[in-house]
Parts: structure tokens; sequence; C-alpha cells
């Protein structure tokens, strides 16, 4: 046998990790292409989506948001899913998945703590035992978080190596998986790592885009103009992007986080826009856009958001962005804030911070005629998580 | 020296390889690769400092941070490389997104410019290694690729087919790092690995002691780096203690 080059987007994507990990990921895509099409697994992955994450989730006409932009704006409430984030579509898919195979013991890596949480959500309900990989500068700063996971028997373990943030957590996680092998899932929480992880991970979240689709025919007729949801590893946005790919009527918008500007010191990005413009190369195992200095050393990332400061993107965005399918787009800090405000204000929701970047693109695009009339927007999550940050920004403009 | 003539000429003398791993730019690397080579390491292989190595233990990736903290990176190594001087067989390990970013090919004729005959990238499985190896090849430079316990069937095939120099034997699952217990899985790796090339077992072997048995069990070289890198955090005696271990564990695998 020669082997050939798997699980590449163009000439994105593909598998660069330890030798030790290949026959693991072999057997995963295996696992996961006897059992995605199979009767039981999709009855039982659909009754959990409906009866414990609560699916499908609402398609909300936001009538004042509306109003004050001149366009249709729907809103994807995935704020609404149990846990309060989309993420739990992939975790629940994952750990199912998981089970099926004969695994028992789920790892995780997480940044805020959100993917850890609906992680520890979906080991607990499927009974298996959970550990949580988490920088310890972010456990400090979402001890919240880290105790929801312990409520749920969760073990929540501080990464104390290189810079103690997220990208440091999946390294330590891939560590841990790299030597336990045999028994271990690694569920990674975004379309991100090595194949099939960006597949795999597209598709558990794909339920959001189907759900879109059917939801807005039924109230429009028709296909919305353009859909737009924020993009740290770029679940959410493949999630609802998917199913509207081949629909090229349908523009997308895959909005980056800015940060504090589009700049880089010695060591760290002051933002997280690796699609907009960080280069490419490899990381996590997988050809991708990333933020790198000039000798490929991996720049640290920055957003007021948790979940999109990554240095990384998933490689189907990067080839989807390159073919121009995808438009790559950003908002800063400042400008996530005030359209936290916003909907907060307008429509009585109130966004993550994650989410409020898409929604800050709307803000700024609305005037251009680019999004056409009928916009939706992906609301990934919900703010709660991020009063503390907010309030320790003070009042809005 | 290539890789392949050392080996040839350690096995005229009945000995095991020892081939120490050090990561540059953590402390004196030149009095560091020096006090190896009195010692008795065979080959040397040396480490480029990456930001993210998810290989590693606990140990390395702490050289590897002084290394980078000390400001090592890709254009220093190789200048300091011309400058060792040692008559032992150079290798370089580092992760794919230095070589991909300095360009493949710019890093391999960098490697043979600079005397470097063997290339280790712990993070490239042999499905995305084609075009690295091909760089290899035109430029007479060894394609080094591990076999993890987990490596079976076809791709342990396809592994033993493609690898230059020598084949890489991960000891157990698990990052790099010294660990007691290494025999068992050693030897159900070296039962499993049946080629002509040069078999060499690494991650987790520490002392003299541990690096007989594994030359006993059919292994044609060691592999040790945790133990060394060890001795340079320590920041006591550093080149004397380097090369007595060295020496003790070469003793071992006459
Ligand atoms: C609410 C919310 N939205 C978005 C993200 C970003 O992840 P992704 O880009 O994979 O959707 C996160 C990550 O934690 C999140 O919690």
């Amino acid at each position: 046998m020669t082997i050939t080059k798997k699980g590449k987007f163009g000439r994105f994507g593909g598998q660069f990790v330890p030798e030790v990990l290949m026959p693991a990921l072999e057997e995963l895509e295996e696992g996961y292409e006897r059992f995605k099409n199979d009767p039981g697994f999709k009855q039982e992955l659909d009754y959990y989506l409906q009866d414990f994450a609560g699916r499908p989730s609402p398609l909300y006409h936001a009538r004042r948001l509306s109003k004050k932009y001149g366009l249709k704006v729907y809103l994807k409430r995935e704020d609404l899913v149990h846990g309060g984030a989309h993420k739990l579509n992939n975790t629940l898919g994952q750990a199912l998945l998981a089970k099926y195979m004969g695994k028992h013991r789920l790892i995780a890596e997480t940044g805020a703590g959100q993917h850890g949480t609906a992680t520890a959500m979906a080991g607990a309900n499927l009974g298996l035992a959970t550990e949580v990989y988490m920088g310890a500068k972010d456990t400090q700063r979402q001890r919240m978080n880290v105790y929801r996971m312990e409520l749920m028997g969760t073990k929540v373990i501080p990464v104390t190596s290189g810079s103690q943030t997220l990208k440091d957590a999946i390294n330590e996680a891939l560590r841990d998986w790299v030597s336990n092998v045999e028994d271990t899932h690694y569920l990674i929480g975004s379309v991100v790592g090595p194949h099939p992880y960006p597949t795999i991970v597209r598709d558990f979240q794909s339920v959001i885009g189907n759900e879109v689709r059917s939801q807005i025919v039924e109230k429009e007729g028709r296909l919305p103009d353009s859909i737009i949801a924020c993009t740290g590893g770029g679940s959410n946005a493949m999630g609802i992007f998917h199913p509207f790919v081949h629909d090229t009527d349908v523009k997308l918008f895959a909005v980056e986080a800015g940060g504090s500007g589009l700049k880089c010191t010695d060591k760290a990005a002051l933002h997280s826009a690796s699609l907009s413009v960080g280069e490419e190369g490899v990381l996590h195992g997988a050809r991708t856009r990333i933020l790198q200095d000039p000798y490929g050393q991996i720049l640290e990332s920055h957003s007021i958001s948790a979940g999109l400061d990554y240095s990384g993107v998933g490689p189907e965005l990067a080839y989807l962005a390159e073919t121009g399918r995808i438009i790559a787009k950003n908002a800063d800090d400042d400008e996530a804030l005030a359209a936290f405000h916003e909907l907060s204000r307008m429509e009585g929701i109130i966004p993550a911070l994650e989410s409020s970047h898409a929604l800050a693109y709307l803000a700024k695009a609305a005037d251009s005629g680019d999004l056409g009339e009928i916009v939706v927007i992906n609301v990934s999550g919900r703010g709660d998580k991020d009063l503390e940050t907010v309030l320790e920004k003070g009042a809005p403009l | 020296m290539r890789i392949s003539e050392k080996f040839g000429e350690l096995k005229d003398k009945k000995e095991g390889a020892l081939i120490a791993y050090v990561c540059a730019g953590d402390g004196d690397t030149v009095g560091i690769v020096h006090s190896l080579v009195r010692g008795g390491a065979d080959i040397v292989e040396l480490g480029l400092p990456f930001s993210d190595p998810v290989a590693d233990g606990p140990t390395i990736q702490a050289s590897i941070q002084r290394a980078l903290d000390a400001g090592m990176n890709p254009d220093t190594y190789f200048d300091m490389v011309k400058g060792l001087g040692v008559n032992v067989p150079l290798v370089v390990m580092t992760y794919y997104n230095l070589i991909f970013k300095r360009g493949l090919e710019r890093f391999v004729t960098d490697c043979r410019d600079s005397e470097i005959t063997g290339i280790i990238v712990p993070d490239l499985p042999p499905e995305e290694s084609g075009e690295l190896a091909g760089y290899c090849e035109q430029h007479d430079v060894d394609l080094i690729f591990l076999v993890a316990p987990t490596t079976k069937g076809d791709r342990l095939e396809d592994i033993l087919k493609r690898g230059t120099g020598f084949l890489y034997l991960v000891s157990r699952l698990g990052v790099t790092g010294a660990r007691a217990d290494i025999a068992l899985s050693t030897k159900e790796v070296l039962d499993r690995v049946k080629t002509d090339k040069p078999r060499a077992v690494g991650f987790g072997i520490s002392s003299g002691e541990q690096a007989a048995e594994v030359v006993k069990s059919g292994a044609d070289g060691v592999i040790v780096g945790s133990a060394f890198v060890d001795i340079i955090a320590s920041g006591q005696d550093i080149t004397q203690r380097l090369e007595e271990l060295a020496r003790e564990i070469k003793s071992s695998l006459g």
C-alpha cells in the first residue's frame, strides 16, 4: 500500500501529528465512517440533541435591529442551546461516537471553558470519565467555568507550560492522547486539528445550518442573502456555512477577532485574525493559516473574547477563504463590545462576546449594500459568562 | 559523516550507537556537544527549538523554552552548527512548521551546508513527508522516521521502506522523558519491526543499565535526551557530568 494524502481541503488540512497518533486518527476515521450513517447512532444523537440540548434552536427575526439597519436580520439562537453555546452540538456527537467506538475516557482542551463545559455535560450525561486541559492563566480568569466543570464530575487540569492559554492546553491534551491513545478519545472543540477532526466537527455542527435552511425557507420562502458568523477555530461558522457552500448566491462572512489592532509584537499578535492576515503554516496537526513570527514560531493571539483567542483557524475555512467562497472580515474589541451592548438593549438578548463580533460586522457593513436584504447572524452563545469582562470595560459609549 | 557509515563502523566493532539529544541554545551548546562527543556519543541530535513542541515531555519542553528565551532561531542555529567542529554525524530534530516556514528545500540545503546529515521531524508522519523526502534525497540528507508502539501493518511496512539513516523506535506510548520502566514494550517493538536498516530506540532511556538491556534485545543504538537535558537544567558541573553520563551509557553498549 502506498499511503496517499488524506483529509485535505485544497492544500490545507492533513495530519501533522506524532506517529503514535496516526493509528488513532485512522481508527477515528473508520469509526466515524461506520457510525455516521448508522440508524441507531443517528437516532440516539438526534434524541440527545432534541431532549437534552434543546434543539432545534429558534431562528428569530430581530425586529428592532432590522429596523435600525434597514435589513431583515435573523438571529440563529445557539445561545439557547443547553450550556449556552453551540459547543454542545459537537461534544454530544463526539462523546457518543467515542462510546460507540468503545472508549471510556474523554479528554478535551478549553480556553474560556465553554468547550470544556460542553464536554463535561456530554461526558456526565453519557457516563464517560472526562478530563479537561485548561491554561493555568485561564483557570484563574474563568474560575466559575472551572467550578461548573467540576460540579459535573470533570477533572480540570491546569496547564503551566508555554503561554498557559488555549494553544498550550491543546498541546497538553495532545500529549495526554499520545500517552493514553488506546482507551481515550480526544474531543477537539473546533474544526481544527488533524484530519478527520475538521470534518467530524463540521458535520456535527452542521445541524445549525441545516435548521437555518428549513427555518428561513419556511419564514421567507427563500434562502438568505448572507450569513455572518464569528470565527475562532471556526466551528460555529462551518456549522452554519456548510449546508450553504454550494448555494453561491448566499454570501458567507467569517468574522474574526481584530483584537486591539491588526499588528504584532515580537512574541504576540494583538489580534486573532489568522484567516484575514495570518500566513500559511502548520499548527496542531493541520496546514492552515496561522499567526507566526518570521521563523515560524507560533505567536500568542489576543481577543477580548476568550473563545476567539486562538493562533490558528480551521483548514477548511482557509481553503474556502482562498477560493473566495467565504469572505474573511474582522471586528475589533471595541466594536464587539458596542455590538454586545446594542443587542442586549435592543433585543433583550445578551450575546457572547464571541458572537458579538458577528453582530459587530452587521453594524459595519449594513450601509455598504454587501449584505443584501435578508441576513442570518449566528448568535453562537449567550453572554452571561462575559459579564465580568464587560463590567471591567465600563459603561457603553 | 553519513549516518550509515557510522552504523557500519560500529557494527564492525560490535558496539551499539549512543545518540545524544540536546536542544540547541539551552546553555553553551558548543561546549555541551563537545563533552557529549568526548564521552563517546556516536551521533548528536541537536534540537532546533519550536514554540509548541507537542511530542516532548516537561524536561525537554523546559529546555526548549530556555533556548527560545535565550534567542535561538534557525539562522543562529545553522551558523552555530557550521562552527561545531565535531567528527560525528549531526542530526537536526525540529517540528515541521519551522521547516515549512523556511522553505523545505532551503532548510535541507542549510542542513547540507552545515554538515547536518539527518532530519527528524516528530510531527511529520510518512503521509505528509513526500515533498521533504524528495529534497532530502536530492541533497543527500537522511530523513529519519519514528516508529511507535502503535505503528502496525501496512503503515509499518511503508515507514520501513521510506526511512533512511536509521529508524527511530519509540519505546512506549507517550512523550519524551526519562522513565524507569521501558523493557517490555521495547522488546515488543523490536520483535515487531523487522528491517535491515539500523534501529535505534528512544523515549525514556536514562542509564547505562537500561541502554544495555535495549541493545541486548537487538537494537543497534539508543537515543538519550531527557537525562542529558536534566544535567543541563541543573546548571551544576554541566560539561563534566554530561561527559560522564555519555561515557557510562556508551561503555554499556559494547
Ligand atoms: C459562544 C462561542 N462562540 C464562538 C466560539 C469560537 O469557536 P468557533 O470558532 O469554533 O465557533 C466559542 C468558543 O469557545 C464560543 O464559546
